[in-house]
């Protein structure tokens, strides 16, 4: 298919698969059973400059779009989704700064997140507060000209690693949700540690931790925005970080497919390449037909962003949610075309299929997106009246 | 510190065809790259031009497409390329072809430093390098795994040799051949690709480079290539798997079959 991207785009997602096929897939099998984190890689991003293709230009940036930022991540993830996690996490983190920072919280974190001298964290999942965002515990008292922050965060991408931290806090408990604002903590701060790494089931390259607050003290300009803000703040990092997720799963798809189609033609059974059999035909055939429509969603979405509409949510939803459970689907297909082949370690797919199922979990899980897209079209249809 | 890069724009495959007539590579249909050696030498050039200061310009001799070479290289951080193209060039066996960078590295007022790569992956003749040096009476150190630079001005060089290397000290301006040991070149960064795109890329022939036709390519060549023909075939291997335990008993006995 050709979605008609600029020779711009078509450069930068060459480069993203360059640095794919030479730094990440030789290494994948490794940081996925070691569980090591892609120190070498995001260095190698930095100075490729993929680390900052949504940074504006005057922080060191490309100053480029959800379009050209979908390129680089779906690249990535046909390598590595752990990689293009790590990615996408330091992007969820840095989101709320781009869109809510003053100049001079920008000038502080922006060039250095260009630079991939530093990595950022999204910090709102909470013990007890998971797709129930607004259950979080975690508070900021004002104390002269610092914020004093106390809680858990749970699940944390890139925590441990990252530099900055965009911790959402209440800052006025009796308020609730309405009570919530976004900060900027940095890892070199009173007061803020990490839990343990915690074990998954895939994107294991990726890592993911508690990040502690206890008694940390923060200057008070690392608020972004206003008190009260957190929440909308979140949602917005959110509808920009989604279709990243759908980028990525449309990644992993595609390096699916191609493992599956590519052993198929060379297993033999019966006397004859198994890509002959129509059942693996059909199994191939709706793998890439699911996985062509998700690209076409997601790019849609992405270019549909770009435009800079007022409210993306259900849009940005609906790339999330069709893309990655596209990607499980197609994942689990891919083991099935390889058989047991596909089970094996030695094969990439049984990675993939691991990979694939947190694409439905996290940054909203896919039932949650479907209440994101169920309330637009409440919305949409009750104006119509 | 002036820096030159010299590159060949090869083809991308390890099972180099040949004209059965004109006993010359066969260039069509297959997919052109930067020789990886050169690769190397590139990286030299832009690791001394951070260290050190100064400019990296690419040079190359080769057909009009051989300035997507020239591009690639600028995208790693080159400052300025040129390409040598003329059809009197065609043909040049490795002393035509040493003649022609030399006088356009003269063309660009000398240089304090000529990087190329130990040798290419099509020829594998090792030899314009070092021809380059001589026609242009300067140092030359060959097969470089490490270059740097004293307080005399002088320029340090690990020479990888089969059992061990041999350390040099040369004066500049100097050409250095390196091997893949002297570093691991970087990857090409967005903005500097960018730039490429649009960098005019100057094309000099003979006339700027000051030759005669007689000097240059096939008629300016001291060899041609008789015949070219590939490697007898290995005589059959076989793979064997198993624990090492296994696999040296196992070898042991074949050892003692063979004696």
């Amino acid at each position: 298919m050709d979605y008609l991207l600029t020779e711009e785009q078509t450069m930068l997602q060459d480069l993203a698969r360059q640095i794919t096929e030479e730094r990440i897939k030789p290494i994948r099998a490794q940081l996925d059973e070691e569980e090591i984190f892609p120190t070498e890689i995001i260095k190698d991003l930095a100075q490729a400059d993929l680390c900052g293709v949504i940074i504006p230009e005057e922080y060191g940036g490309l100053g480029l779009g959800a379009m050209e930022n979908c390129l680089v991540g779906e690249a990535l993830a046909t390598g590595c989704v752990g990689v293009a996690t790590t990615f996408g996490a330091s992007l969820l983190g840095s989101y709320p700064l781009l869109y809510y920072g003053t100049d001079a919280q920008k000038s502080r974190y922006l060039p250095r997140l260009a630079k991939g001298e530093a990595l950022a964290a999204f910090c709102l999942t909470e013990p007890q507060a998971g797709s129930d965002a607004g259950a979080i515990l975690t508070t900021a008292v004002k104390d002269g000209d610092s914020y004093v922050l106390n809680g858990t965060k749970q699940w944390i991408t890139n925590a441990g690693e990252a530099e900055i931290y965009t911790v959402i806090a209440l800052t006025d408990p009796a308020k609730g949700a309405r009570g919530a604002s976004a900060l900027l903590v940095e890892k070199g701060d009173p007061g803020i540690s990490f839990g343990k790494k915690e074990q998954k089931m895939g994107i294991r390259a990726s890592v993911t931790r508690e990040v502690i607050l206890e008694d940390c003290r923060i200057p008070k300009d690392r608020l972004l925005s206003k008190e009260g803000m957190g929440f909308i703040i979140t949602m917005k990092t959110l509808d920009m970080a989604r279709p990243g997720v759908g980028a990525s799963a449309v990644g992993l798809a595609q390096a699916a497919l191609d493992e599956a189609a590519a052993f198929a033609k060379e297993r033999q059974q019966f006397g004859t390449p198994i890509f002959s059999f129509q059942a693996v035909q059909h199994l191939l055939a709706n793998m890439a037909t699911k996985l062509e429509a998700a690209r076409a969603l997601v790019y849609s979405v992405a270019r549909f962003i770009d435009t800079k509409p007022k409210d993306f949510s259900k849009a940005s939803a609906m790339a999330k949610v069709f893309a990655t459970d596209m990607a499980m689907e197609v994942t689990v297909d891919a083991v099935q075309v390889m058989g047991g082949h596909g089970y094996m370690r030695e094969y990439p797919v049984e990675k993939m299929m691991r990979d694939a199922k947190i694409l439905q979990i996290f940054e909203g899980t896919n039932q949650i997106m479907r209440n994101v897209i169920g309330l637009a079209l409440n919305k949409e249809y009750s104006k119509k009246k | 510190m002036k820096i030159v890069v010299c590159i060949k724009q090869v083809p991308e495959t390890q099972d180099v065809r040949l004209d059965p007539v004109t006993h010359t590579l066969k260039r069509e249909g297959i997919k052109s790259i930067i020789n990886p050696f050169d690769l190397y030498a590139l990286e030299e050039g832009l690791r001394v031009k951070e260290s050190q200061g100064g400019t990296v310009t690419v040079l190359t001799m080769g057909p009009p497409q051989a300035e997507e070479a020239l591009r690639e290289a600028l995208g790693l951080g080159a400052d300025a390329a040129v390409l040598l193209s003329d059809r009197a060039f065609a043909g040049a066996d490795t002393w035509a072809t040493a003649l022609t960078l030399a006088k356009a590295v003269e063309k660009l007022g000398g240089a304090d430093l000529i990087f190329t790569g130990k040798q290419a992956i099509d020829g594998d003749t090792a030899q314009v390098g070092p021809m380059m040096a001589s026609i242009m009476n300067i140092s030359l150190a060959s097969w470089a795994r490490k270059v740097s630079f004293n307080t005399a001005g002088k320029a340090e060089v690990e020479r990888l040799l089969d059992h061990g290397y041999d350390a040099v000290e040369v004066d500049l301006p100097a050409l250095i051949s390196v091997t893949k040991e002297i570093n691991e070149p970087r990857l090409p960064s967005f903005k500097a690709k960018l730039k490429a795109k649009k960098e005019p890329i100057p094309v000099w022939g003979l006339a700027d480079l000051g030759l005669n036709a007689a000097e240059v390519g096939l008629a300016g060549s001291f060899t041609q290539v008789v015949k070219v023909f590939p490697p007898p075939a290995r005589g059959t291997s076989e793979t064997w798997e198993g624990s090492p335990q296994d696999l040296a008993a196992r070898l042991w006995q074949r050892l003692q079959e063979m004696t």
